[in-house]
């Protein structure tokens, strides 16, 4: 018995695979029609992507049908090349070389030799294609924009890359993905999902039935369309503030953390990378490596946050108790510490203390509570490790967290980082060395929209929403916990009124009290922020950025804002100006200063910009 | 020497030719580009293989040429080494496709799990055939599934659930030698309640199966059977079925339920985990008496069956060469395996008689477990078929565990 065994097994296996192979081979019925030179096909069906509407329900991108003109190598005949070329508009040479690139992706694949032909040269093609075997025309859905800003908000679609489509088994060659803005962070909410239909191909290619009455077919899904949190009409008006600057403006409803507006520039019109125009204007843009439009300002800049930063110096400060409201500081143009080290401070009227110290932005004043906050402690390393936890309660240092793909950490210092910057411990440092941050203009750097959030922040008295971009996918809200989740800061509610009465003050006698916009009540600060450039090795010093910070209403603020205008000098010259215009427009929904409005519109900073190019010494803060 | 090679088993080597000639030619018609290319062109891959084929018949003239005491004398170290070859992946090894299973060398990669095979079979012939004899024992039984356990359990941790599969072939001679009866039968029942349970459910397999009990042991009534003992069996059946939708969905990869799912007809997702199945299929239903002819399989030329020159070779022969072709590869290797058979008998040596025993299990499951999964009777378990499948290490690695066994047969007279 046990000599069997073999035996038994291998007889069992051979007896079991014939019946099994007959049955499959000669009397299953199934497969007959799959029999000679008969094939499965599949044709997709490629669903319309979701459309696009601001937080008002305004259309701002739809979609056009665009066709592709595909082929199958293998497939593909003897046929006059002259004639194909033309009709596709391609030069034959190019022709050959999409099929060559074509063959080597597969010979038995489809793949794209000429990507999106209007409807018009679509009509024209279609009756003349029979000629041509083993091409085919696939139809697509393009991008049709509805508005010529938010380009970076939007993101743009192209055609898969061979790398993409190795790392996702869903794309294949010609198919179109977002790229950078919500098109990229929505990609599987807006592409929706693609149908297949399974024909049976004879010899020459023809579809001529269903395969098994379409027990394998899927039907296509539709995208779902996005709702976004931006104001179309003042991101629009944003864009055209910004036109002939450099920076960005973020405006966020504090109660909520949505984005209002998210503006860069330069930026470009959306329309430039739709179909075949694309990868020309692409270019254009990606190698203007100067004014670099496709760079998301508004995002990934880091600047030094200048003056606005002194409120969360103040709010330190008065958490950690180590200086009273009523206590009154003296400035002497300036305020000195250790071995003749002086920070300037400009004109104004003295003493100061918490309020005024704001309105009228005195180093003098939050350089010395910013000492005392760090001394407070045994050792400067505990003492920074301290505000440093406080201001990354603020957002500050790390990734906000917002449903765009593109940011920046900026940089928040602890003690580990003057540690290794100091080498110590073979070198002390002190407080006083870091005493610049008490002013923004030390080693913290900031994008747009966390300053934008440390607004939104002061203005609800220490809780923020993380700041998002999609209000509702396929009509029901967005309830991704990240951001229904209020973060809470580690400064107690009322620490921020004197703080917020300072920045109201800055509108009432302060440095920005020529913004006022009749009947809203404004909370703001002005910054400048020093900065440098290197051109061909060269590191020189440009004009300050101009910087501001506001939120209005006081009471029940409905917008928080920053913006940031690279080389405007002082804060309230353009940045102040924009930001009340900003707000003027969204909360009176029109203009009244039209001097104030016609003054950004026709200064421009492309002479500041060119300077460090010109070749020649030049000025600065003229 | 010479009179070694006319001891050759001629009838052996005949067929494993007809199998790797008949295999490349498939080979060739999956990876075909065009007529213009030449075969022994070495970035495709037929024409790999061709260089694979033309250096196995190197590997077999030195395998021919060594000492036949040498494998006896040195299974155990043999065997170490193929341990190292194994814990050295987690080391050295490359990942491809999630698993740790290759040496890469440049260009190309060496697999040891298809080695390590060999080297089970020799030091468990050494084991058993130096020991008094006694598989009957519990102690002996768990040395033996020691040596099989330890290289399974490292190839377990690649993770190749599908080589560690062949591993169970070793139980055949086990079994040959003296392994009690019921690892053997309660094996294949409880392969039989997971393959019903899975297809029938819990609710449907188990009064069934309480009431074929029950009929059983009324039969048996006459000769007193012992009723605890059905008893038993009766409550650890019962246990095992009900716990079959745990393993699966517990105990088993996500994949791997997949798998079970496709064979059993649950998952018709053609896009998805069925795709494999389905396009095997229809190539090999396709294929009617006598095929489409070669280079003419419109799946096969189509690409439409992936993996089809490795795990799936068997499909383009099913579909190019017709019901005529497919049941010619069974046949043959039904005569392969049954010759070895027939010489693994005729050993005056234990050591010779389980080794060959070992090569013909090995063999067998291969054969099994690959067209079983290629036909649709068995979920998808990636492993090569013997001498058809593209890949150099597989095909060295079943020409050194066979020829070993034709020189040990050539010079049995010697080894008494």
């Amino acid at each position: 018995m046990r000599k069997l065994l073999p035996i038994l097994l291998v007889s069992f296996a051979a007896f079991l695979f014939l019946i099994r192979l007959f049955y499959l081979q000669i009397l299953n019925e199934n497969y007959d029609e799959v029999s000679t030179n008969i094939s499965l096909r599949k044709v997709y069906d490629y669903p319309q992507r979701g459309y696009i509407y601001d937080r008002n329900g305004k259309l701002m991108v739809a979609n056009q049908p665009a066709y592709d003109v595909m082929a199958v190598p293998l497939e593909v005949k003897e046929f006059d090349t002259l004639e194909l070329a033309s009709l596709l508009k391609l030069t034959p040479d190019r022709l050959k070389i999409q099929l060559e690139k074509a063959w080597r992706y597969s010979p038995r694949l489809a793949s794209l030799i000429t990507p999106q032909l209007t409807k018009k040269e679509y009509a024209y093609l279609q009756e003349r294609m029979h000629k041509y075997e083993g091409f085919y025309i696939q139809k697509r859905s393009l991008r049709d924009y509805n508005a010529d800003h938010s380009a970076n908000i939007l993101g743009y679609i192209a055609e898969v890359g061979q790398g993409e489509i190795s790392q996702n088994s869903y794309y294949q060659s010609g198919d179109l993905k977002g790229k950078q803005g919500v098109e990229e962070q929505y990609e599987e909410v807006l592409r929706g999902e693609r149908g297949v239909k399974h024909y049976l191909r004879d010899i020459h290619n023809k579809n001529i039935k269903s395969f098994k009455n379409g027990k394998f077919d899927t039907l296509s899904q539709k995208g779902s369309d996005l709702h976004l949190t931006i104001d179309a009409e003042l991101q629009a008006y944003g864009e055209l503030l910004l036109q002939g600057k450099r920076g960005g403006i973020v405006a966020i409803e504090p109660g909520t953390g949505e984005i209002l507006s998210l503006v860069t520039a330069p930026s470009y019109d959306p329309d430039l990378l739709v179909g075949r125009k694309r990868s020309r204007n692409f270019t254009r843009l990606w190698y203007d490596s100067i004014s670099k439009p496709l760079y998301n300002r508004a995002l990934q800049a880091t600047y030094a946050p200048g003056s606005p930063f002194k409120a969360l110096t103040g709010l330190v400060a008065l958490q950690e108790g180590v200086v009273g409201l009523e206590e009154s500081f003296n400035c002497f143009g300036g305020y000195s510490y250790g071995r003749g080290a002086r920070m300037g401070c400009h004109n104004h009227p003295s003493p100061v203390e918490m309020v005024t110290g704001i309105a009228h932005s005195c180093n003098s004043y939050f350089a010395q509570i910013y000492r005392r906050t760090i001394e407070k402690y045994d050792t400067p390393q505990k003492g920074i490790d301290v505000w440093q936890k406080h201001m990354a309660s603020f957002g500050l240092g790390n990734y906000l967290g917002y449903d765009l793909p593109v940011g920046s950490p900026g940089l928040l210092p602890d003690s580990e980082y003057y540690n290794k910057a100091y080498n110590y411990p073979t070198y002390q440092w002190y407080a006083s060395a870091t005493l610049s941050n008490a002013i923004g203009q030390g080693e913290v750097l900031t994008t747009p929209i966390q300053l934008a959030n440390v607004t939104a922040a002061i203005a609800n008295k220490g809780w923020f929403y993380r700041p998002h971009i999609v209000k509702s996918i396929a009509g029901s809200p967005v309830k991704d916990e990240k951001y229904t989740t209020k973060q809470v800061t580690t400064i107690d509610k009322k620490h921020f009124e004197p703080i917020i009465q300072g920045m109201h003050d800055v509108f009432n006698y302060g440095t920005a009290s020529y913004l006022r916009v009749p009947g809203i009540e404004i909370c703001g600060k002005t910054g400048t922020s020093e900065n440098y450039t290197v051109v061909d090795g060269e590191r020189m010093q440009l004009t300050d950025h101009s910087i501001f910070v506001a939120f209005a209403p006081k009471e029940d603020p409905k917008i928080a804002l920053a913006v940031f205008v690279e080389n405007g000098y002082w804060g309230s010259r353009y940045a102040g100006r924009i930001s009340s215009l900003m707000i003027e427009k969204y909360l009176k929904d029109n203009i009244e200063r039209k001097d104030l409005e016609n003054w950004i519109l026709s200064n421009t900073l492309e002479d500041e910009y060119a300077k460090p190019y010109s070749g020649e010494p030049f000025k600065i803060n003229q | 020497m010479p009179k070694t090679l006319l001891q050759i088993d001629w009838l052996t080597i005949f067929i494993i030719i007809i199998l790797i000639g008949f295999g490349w030619v498939n080979i060739y018609s999956t990876t075909f580009v065009g007529p213009e290319e030449s075969v022994f062109d070495l970035s495709r891959i037929y024409g790999k293989q061709l260089f694979w084929i033309i250096l196995g018949i190197v590997i077999s003239i030195v395998i021919f040429a060594m000492d036949t005491k040498f494998f006896e004398r040195f299974a155990n170290v043999i065997y170490l080494l193929a341990i190292l070859s194994l814990v050295g992946l987690f080391l050295f090894g490359k990942t491809i496709a999630g698993q740790t299973a290759w040496y890469s060398f440049g260009s190309f990669s060496i697999q040891p799990a298809e080695f390590v095979k060999t080297a089970v079979a020799l030091a468990l012939a050494k084991y058993i055939s130096e020991m008094d004899n006694d598989l009957s024992r519990f102690t002996s039984q768990l040395k033996a599934f020691a040596i099989i356990g330890l290289p399974l359990a490292l190839i377990m941790l690649q993770p190749d659930a599908g080589s560690a599969v062949i591993y169970l072939s070793f139980l055949i001679p086990l079994y040959r030698e003296g392994l009690p009866h019921f690892y053997i039968s309660y094996g294949f029942l409880a392969v039989a309640i997971f393959i019903l349970t899975l297809k029938f459910g819990f609710s449907i397999f188990a009064p069934v199966f309480v009431a074929l009990f029950i009929i059983i042991y009324l039969f048996n009534r006459k000769k007193k059977p012992k009723l605890w003992r059905y008893i038993l069996v009766l409550i650890l059946g019962l246990g095992f079925s009900y716990s079959v939708n745990f393993i699966l969905n517990s105990v088993l990869l996500p994949h791997q339920k997949e798998r079970f799912n496709v064979l059993i007809g649950e998952t018709t997702d053609i896009r998805g985990a069925a795709f494999n199945l389905y396009q095997s299929e229809v190539a090999i239903g396709s294929g009617g008496w006598t095929g489409k002819g070669w280079l003419k399989g419109s799946q096969t030329q189509g690409r439409f069956v992936p993996e089809q020159h490795t795990d799936y070779i068997f499909s383009t022969v099913g579909e190019e060469w017709g019901f005529l072709g497919t049941s010619l590869v069974i046949i043959l290797f039904t005569i392969l395996i049954l010759r070895l058979y027939h010489l693994a008998e005729r050993q005056k040596s234990q050591f010779s008689r389980v080794y060959g025993y070992s090569v013909l299990s090995v063999f067998f499951v291969h054969f099994f477990v690959n067209i079983a999964m290629v036909i649709g009777l068995f979920p998808t378990v990636g492993i090569p078929l013997p001498f058809f499948s593209y890949g150099g290490s597989g095909l060295w690695g079943f020409l050194i565990l066979v020829l070993i066994f034709l020189k040990l047969d050539a010079k049995r007279k010697s080894l008494d």
